[in-house]
């Protein structure tokens, strides 16, 4: 038999039991590959439960910095009894199979295309610490220390990660290092030689950064000024409020008083968090609520409501697996038709693709001013697998000399130079957007009434037809305007000619791209488009229009792009062509390809 | 009904404190029905602020939907309205309040609103205490849709179909002292001698204020058998207490048996000074103001009157400790960190 050999491109599969405080352990060691330089892309596989489910965490190691995930596991770190040999069977032949040997293995594990490395965890952990309680977390350290053996790791970048981790609960340094040092040890005693992955030093990863795309669009909410949040706990996105106050307490705290420059309201259920968005923004306030799919189904009534009585909104979706609770620990970007058009009548919504935590940060703090400035609800399609997994990204960067776009509003001054020629909702500019007042901006002049009920340019109540109709079309024009304003499709289209082209968006786009890779070693070509918001721009209609063929790749049963995009542009339906995957695992490079290369053979070979 | 509200006032009426006229604090033409509870307590809103001299412009008026949900736009015309959906006003007066803790926030609301669709939110806003004014006008009935019961309407009640309302009633009062508002009343529309005094107290509290006034449906619900009607409830209530809201400033001079007389001073150091029928029982003792709503109910009594204060009562601000300068005129300054935080941020993201 022989054992996958590599250096640098593998994916390890942690699997654990949640609750048993794997987490940090796993952490410390996809961010010792990350500072050897070497690009890597973790995925936290968990259950919607506190303790004692499996859990995994896969890690994949990639020089070439091929970030999506693998789909193939090269080695299981088996740390739970209930899912062990699931997690046997899983591995690839020539794989390995590192497990606790403090218990021997029973028979059943007899492939002979696997390499067993039995590490006696608990037995060195209970010789070695005392306190019980920490001896489960530093069985896990162990291991690591066990795996950088094995891999060849530079054991330094580990035991500064610990110092570093720790800086602040310096009594845990010494113990940590102890088990990293413990399972070092007895791996390079009984495992010399065996393993024959290895991660070697690279210079790959430049200035990137690792985290998660949540603590990204809590931070660019903080940077884009919002100051008021409504909000209701619901995974995945409740690590977007969390990263916000954590940020706000640091930069936005008086140290003398305590008092914060942030109102961050948990609020009694969805309908109420965006409630208080509404009221907020309504009265001067950059405001935002983060919720999930259940979420996004209470709050389309207030969408409804902020669409057409114009008052700014920043959502920020993390998308999971529906529909109804689905399940709520995995992945999906099963929300664009429901985000976009979302409320009863006719309804669009501004949506926000970001596909890294840059974006999440970019996007979430630009959403503050596309919504003042177009005056509705603009939200941001995240989903679990970029909200809540580690990503490598690009690193954060803010424009010092960048002012915020409040939109436009009416100060004191202004009102009294226009007199009595104001009306809310009339479109002066032609853009499709009128002028607005927060109150208590003026004693005599500005003031109007906000409704959700059909109105006329001054604000009335009215149910003219005529003026229900001039209303709704101007509505269409703002909708034009934001076209102009919401970032544009990424096109790579390449210089040999290719008639398919493919169209992905959110946490598809590594995956995509590593596609697109692997069919070029096929001999097949493809153009791509990424979308980065709806509403759509020409740049995405002429891209369908330049090819015979587009493939639509995200991750829904239903195609729900696909669907949008046909109702919203002037293409031909059969011209676009589904790639779906919605098994609430994030997509790979290889489901695209094939699914592609499938569809050309199935064509005649023509691409 | 009449669409047109002749312009002439009297030239002698006196402007308040703050110069404006009782005609700076009017709204649109009423299109609520001939005689409808609404209407006499929207006159007792802009009365009330009026009296209290508020600029107009520094209200905030904010509802959900309803036939009482249409009255912010029959009153206070100079200040900014939200009619929003139905049973969400607390939550958009929340927010309002935590972008701008500087206006007044009148948050008018009906029993449907309220006690049904809007129940979730009406406890939420009451338990975070939030300083608003929550003026829930209450007939018993859902007006807009021809009458149907509400959740308030009380067992036995009978409306304008004839069939008795079998379910208990909710009594919102009794709850919101249960949940921790600041101040509680109730009143009858057509009591404007109590009315007013009642809700410039209410708007000189700091945390929630909610007033539960019975205001008779007069389409749906004013029949001899609905314990709503005008009728019935001029009956059937019997006040607490009368009261005098006292502005911070004035010289108090009615003079009062000892006893008898309770005074609470409020945020502002305006009082309000009770005068009871029964002097053991304290507005500011929440047990007490529970038991002596659920005794007059056991009688078929309907009690009226400032029913519990509680004159320190943290207000949302003040819990989660917000900065005094309201959130909404903070700038980039104030907001944002800059990107040398930014990188410094990055690095820890290393």
């Amino acid at each position: 038999m022989k054992n996958i050999e590599s250096t640098n491109d593998f994916v390890i599969r942690f699997a654990n039991v949640n609750g048993s405080g794997s987490a940090s352990a796993n952490n410390l060691f996809a961010k010792a590959v990350f500072r050897m330089g070497v690009p890597v892309s973790p995925k936290n596989i968990f259950p919607s439960n506190i303790q004692g489910l499996p859990t995994w965490y896969e890690v994949r190691i990639n020089e070439q910095g091929y970030l999506g995930r693998h789909g193939d596991v090269d080695m299981v770190v088996a740390m739970n009894g209930q899912t062990m040999k699931k997690d046997y069977e899983g591995l690839l032949s020539g794989g390995y199979f590192f497990y606790d040997s403090s218990r021997k293995l029973s028979e059943e594990y007899g492939r002979d295309d696997v390499a067993l490395i039995g590490i006696p965890l608990t037995k060195l952990c209970n010789d070695a610490f005392e306190n019980p309680k920490m001896r489960g977390l530093l069985k896990n350290i162990i291991y690591v220390g066990a795996l950088a053996f094995l891999l060849d790791m530079e054991f330094e970048v580990l035991t500064s990660s610990v110092e570093k981790q720790y800086r602040k609960k310096s009594k845990l340094i010494p113990p940590n290092l102890k088990a990293l040092e413990l399972g070092y040890a007895y791996a390079g005693e009984n495992y010399r030689g065996v393993c024959k992955l290895a991660i070697s030093r690279r210079d790959k990863v430049g200035d990137a950064v690792i985290m998660d795309g949540n603590a990204a669009t809590g931070l660019g909410a903080l940077y884009g000024g919002a100051t008021v949040v409504g909000w209701y706990p619901i995974t995945p996105s409740t690590s977007v409020i969390e990263s916000f106050g954590r940020y706000a307490e640091r930069f936005r705290k008086d140290t003398e008083t305590g008092e914060l420059k942030a109102a961050i309201v948990q609020a009694e259920d969805e309908l109420a968090a965006l409630g208080i968005v509404i009221g907020a923004s309504w009265n001067g306030a950059r405001a935002f609520t983060a919720t999930s799919g259940p979420g996004v189904s209470l709050m389309s009534e207030f969408l409804g409501l902020a669409y057409f009585a114009e008052i700014p909104a920043v959502l920020v979706n993390v998308q999971r697996t529906g529909p109804s609770t689905g399940m709520p620990t995995r992945t999906q970007q099963g929300d664009i038709l429901a985000c976009g058009y979302a409320s009863h009548g006719d309804t669009k919504q501004v949506l926000l693709f970001p596909c890294n935590p840059k974006e999440c940060f970019d996007m979430t703090a630009d959403a503050f001013d596309l919504a003042e400035r177009l005056q509705t609800p603009v939200i941001v399609m995240s989903d679990l697998d970029l909200g809540m997994n580690d990503h490598m990204s690009p690193p954060l960067d803010w424009d010092d000399s960048r002012a915020y776009d409040r939109g436009k509003v009416l100060d004191k001054d202004q009102l009294e130079e226009l007199g009595d020629s104001w009306g809310r909702y009339l479109d002066v500019d032609g853009d499709g957007i009128g002028y607005r007042t927060y109150p208590g901006t003026h004693p005599t002049k500005g003031s109007y009434f906000t409704r959700g009920t059909s109105h006329d340019e001054y604000s009335k109540y009215t149910e003219e037809s005529d003026a229900y109709e001039h209303n709704m079309q101007r509505l269409l024009q703002k909708w034009e305007t934001a076209k102009e304003l919401v970032p544009v499709p990424e096109v790579m289209v390449g210089n040999a000619p290719a008639t398919a082209g493919m169209i992905y968006y959110g946490t598809s786009t590594d995956a995509a791209l590593e596609a697109v890779d692997q069919l070029r070693e096929q001999g097949i070509t493809i153009n791509t488009l990424r979308i980065k918001a709806f509403p759509f721009q020409q740049d995405v209609e002429n891209f369908i229009r330049q090819h015979d063929l587009v493939y639509v790749v995200e991750q829904n049963r239903d195609g729900q792009m696909k669907t949008l995009l046909i109702n919203e542009l002037d293409v031909q339906p059969d011209q676009l062509v589904s790639v779906l995957h919605y098994d609430g695992m994030p997509i790979t490079a290889r489901i695209i390809s094939s699914a592609i290369t499938a569809s050309i053979a199935h064509k005649g070979g023509k691409a | 009904m009449t669409f047109f509200r002749p312009s002439f006032r009297h030239p002698d009426l006196p402007p308040n404190d703050a110069g404006y006229y009782l005609k700076d604090y009017e709204g649109g033409i009423s299109t609520l029905c001939a005689g409808c509870g609404h209407d006499s307590t929207n006159a007792a809103i802009i009365q009330a602020c009026f009296e209290l001299s508020i600029p107009p412009h520094k209200i905030a008026k904010i509802s959900g939907i309803g036939c009482s949900s249409k009255s912010p736009a029959y009153l206070l015309g100079k200040a900014h309205g939200f009619n929003s959906v139905h049973g969400r006003m607390p939550s958009i007066v929340t927010g309002a309040n935590m972008a701008n803790r500087d206006l007044l926030y009148l948050g008018i609301s009906g029993d449907g609103d309220t006690a049904s669709i809007g129940m979730g939110q009406f406890a939420h806003a009451v338990r975070r205490n939030l300083n608003m004014v929550y003026v829930m006008m209450n007939n018993g009935c859902y007006g807009l849709t021809k009458g149907q019961y509400s959740a308030t309407a009380d067992k036995g009640s009978v409306g304008k179909k004839g069939e008795p309302n079998m379910l208990e009633s909710i009594d919102l009062c009794e709850i919101a002292i249960q949940l921790g508002a600041g101040f509680v009343g109730r009143s009858f529309s057509g009591d404007k001698r109590q009315l007013v005094p009642m809700l410039k107290a209410a708007m000189s509290h700091t945390g929630m204020a909610f007033i539960d006034v019975i205001s008779p449906c007069v389409t749906f619900n004013n029949t001899p058998g609905s314990t709503k009607s005008y009728h019935w409830v001029r009956e059937h209530s019997e006040a607490t207490n009368t009261f005098d809201y006292v502005p911070f400033k004035q010289e108090i001079t009615t003079d009062y048996e000892d006893g008898t007389t309770e005074s609470v001073v409020l945020h502002d150091n305006s009082v309000i000074q009770l005068h009871k029928k029964d002097s053991s029982i304290h507005v500011t003792d929440r047990r007490q103001a529970v038991d002596a709503l659920e005794e007059h109910k056991e009688k078929g009594l309907i009690l009226t009157g400032v029913l519990y204060i509680d004159p320190d009562s943290e207000d949302t601000h003040r819990i989660i400790n917000t900065s005094r300068q309201p959130l909404n005129t903070l700038g980039k300054k104030d907001l944002c960190p800059g990107n040398e935080a930014l990188q410094s941020i990055n690095e820890s993201m290393r």
